[in-house]
């Protein structure tokens, strides 16, 4: 019900549906409970794993903390995408990882000493990241540098 | 299923071709391919043509509407950069069931000036994802594939310009590759960055281009070669990518590789020291070093080592265990479809000592591969013996 009342509104919406951004912003994931494989993909059919169904599977909602697995720094893109910008695979302690930018890690810096971005631990923040053609703020997660 | 040999294969040289058309450059090279069989397309029971960007638009038909229409079934085959490989082992299949005596594979592509980053989807722009949600662009993906490396090993940005040198330098006796110029270590590392730690020259180009092999059975084979030594497929192996963890989000390049080549090792009874040349799939040179390690070529984490002691360099150049001796993907270009067969056909022109390698010949090569990897994810590796 909540996520109909968010989709009829005029706030703000997720740019990916595994993004939540109620009550506080996170993210989701399907698991499967006979061999614990999560995946942010929430409408698949069954597990690629150990093929079970989807009455198999159940929702949860993932750490906002996670450490960094690897990443490459992008040069050169699609017209109208500022670089450069880290892009980096992190692992969640869920048992899935997530593409997402890195923010607040000079690129120049990741690239000189990239021992220092792995395992590098990080939590998720969300920004707008766009207007759609309805005019509703568009809302992206990437994440940054744990403080502690 | 039963023994299958190649008998004549064509290639274009890969290049641009605006004023031509798919079916032209993928005519032209059957052309060729038949020639070198010593047969004519009526000869030709089967045909398995490879081409990504036209993939509904029957490409092979409007081949033969070039060649010859003489009726005979036709597949168009579409399997990523796999494309050409995976048409060459429908061929190769279609040989080996006893169905068919001679088949044909085309592996052609049109890219343009289309840069790998491919075009972006429909729908609303402020949804797409890319630049926001990290990068899903062939040169990062691949770049990640390096850093893993990179993070598992401790593998330096110099090891993978290392296989950006080699690759220009035996393109340099191609003349079937796109470009054949020289590039030093300092020209590498120096130039424009794509996505670290590829820069530039580590990243393949684009282009248009063709190649197409002729296989035949045993039988034929007596019937045509009239005592040519024909290189026989020993192993063709077609994987897909098995679930890991990481897999969905991090598109996992080794392990389907990984499978593919001990499959492959197994059913043609060699081991990676019996290989006297490899093609590999160097979409980017982050991916040649891991490669090097999921076909064999060395021990897992060796691959820095392996590419300083000169691993993978064609023995001319006091090298070992030689890859991509046609400058690879890097140099001699990734016209997707064509990629695939292409590949095949420099093995080949190796183990039959062809013309076509003659300046860059692998002495005593009676063992051959050639991989493909196409992303998301198909794999290929064929071993041809003579
Ligand atoms: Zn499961």
């Amino acid at each position: 019900m909540a996520e109909q009342a968010q989709a009829t509104d005029t706030g703000p919406r997720p740019i990916v549906p595994f993004l939540k951004l109620d009550p506080k912003p996170h993210l989701i994931a399907v698991k499967c409970s006979n061999c614990g494989s999560v995946f942010m993909d929430l409408k698949r059919v069954a597990c690629s794993k150990c093929g079970s169904t989807k009455e198999k599977f159940s929702q949860v909602s993932l750490s906002d903390k996670g450490k960094v697995y690897v990443f490459s720094v992008v040069h050169q893109s699609f017209p109208g995408i500022k670089t450069p910008y880290i892009t980096a695979i992190v692992d969640l302690p869920d048992g899935v990882s997530v593409r997402a930018n890195l923010v607040d890690v000079d690129p120049e810096t990741a690239q000189k000493e990239p021992k220092k971005i792995f395992d590098l631990p990080v939590e998720m923040v969300t920004h707008v990241a766009a207007k759609d053609r309805e005019g509703h703020e568009v809302i992206a997660f990437s994440f940054k540098p744990s403080k502690n | 299923m039963r023994n299958v040999y190649v008998l004549g294969t064509g290639m274009i040289k890969f290049g641009r071709y605006p004023e031509k058309t798919v079916p032209e450059l993928g005519g032209e090279a059957a052309l060729v391919a038949l020639k070198d069989a010593g047969i004519a397309i009526k000869d030709v029971e089967m045909f398995a043509c490879g081409n990504l960007y036209q993939s509904n638009a029957m490409v092979g038909q409007r081949i033969l509407q070039q060649i010859g229409q003489t009726g005979i079934p036709v597949i168009n085959v579409s399997n990523a950069c796999a494309t050409g490989s995976t048409a060459f082992r429908e061929a190769y299949l279609a040989v080996a069931s006893g169905m068919y005596e001679t088949a044909m594979a085309v592996g052609v592509e049109q890219m343009g000036k289309q840069g790998l980053l491919g075009g972006a989807g429909g729908g609303d722009p402020a949804y797409s994802v890319e630049g926001k949600l990290g990068s899903g662009l062939m040169p990062a993906v691949f770049g990640q594939a390096g850093i893993e490396h990179m993070r598992k090993y401790g593998t330096k940005p110099e090891h993978f310009a290392k296989i950006s040198v080699k690759s220009h330098k035996h393109a340099t006796k191609n003349p079937f590759s796109q470009y054949r110029n020289e590039v030093s270590l300092e020209d590498v590392l120096n130039a424009r960055m794509v996505a670290y730690p590829n820069t530039l020259y580590m990243c393949c180009p684009t282009g248009d281009g063709a190649a197409a092999a002729i296989l035949v059975s045993e039988d034929k084979l007596k019937q045509l070669a009239g005592g040519r030594k024909r290189p026989k497929i020993a192993a063709s192996v077609l994987t897909s990518d098995p679930y890991t963890e990481r897999d969905l989000t991090f598109p996992d390049v080794s392990t389907l590789t990984r499978r593919a080549s001990k499959l492959a090792y197994e059913k043609a009874g060699v081991g990676p020291k019996d290989i006297a040349l490899t093609e590999l799939h160097d979409c980017f040179a982050t991916a040649e070093l891991v490669h090097y390690e999921n076909l064999g070529l060395c021990g897992d984490g060796e691959a820095g080592a392996f590419i300083d002691k000169k691993g993978g360099c064609h023995p001319d150049l006091g090298g070992f265990a030689p890859v991509n001796v046609s400058g690879g993907l890097l140099s001699k270009g990734h016209p997707l479809g064509a990629t695939g067969v292409a590949n095949i056909c420099e093995v080949v022109w190796h183990l039959t000592q062809d013309e076509r390698a003659k300046d860059r010949q692998v002495p005593n090569a009676k063992v051959g591969q050639a991989h493909v990897i196409g992303l998301g994810s198909a794999c290929t590796v064929h071993i041809l013996t003579v």
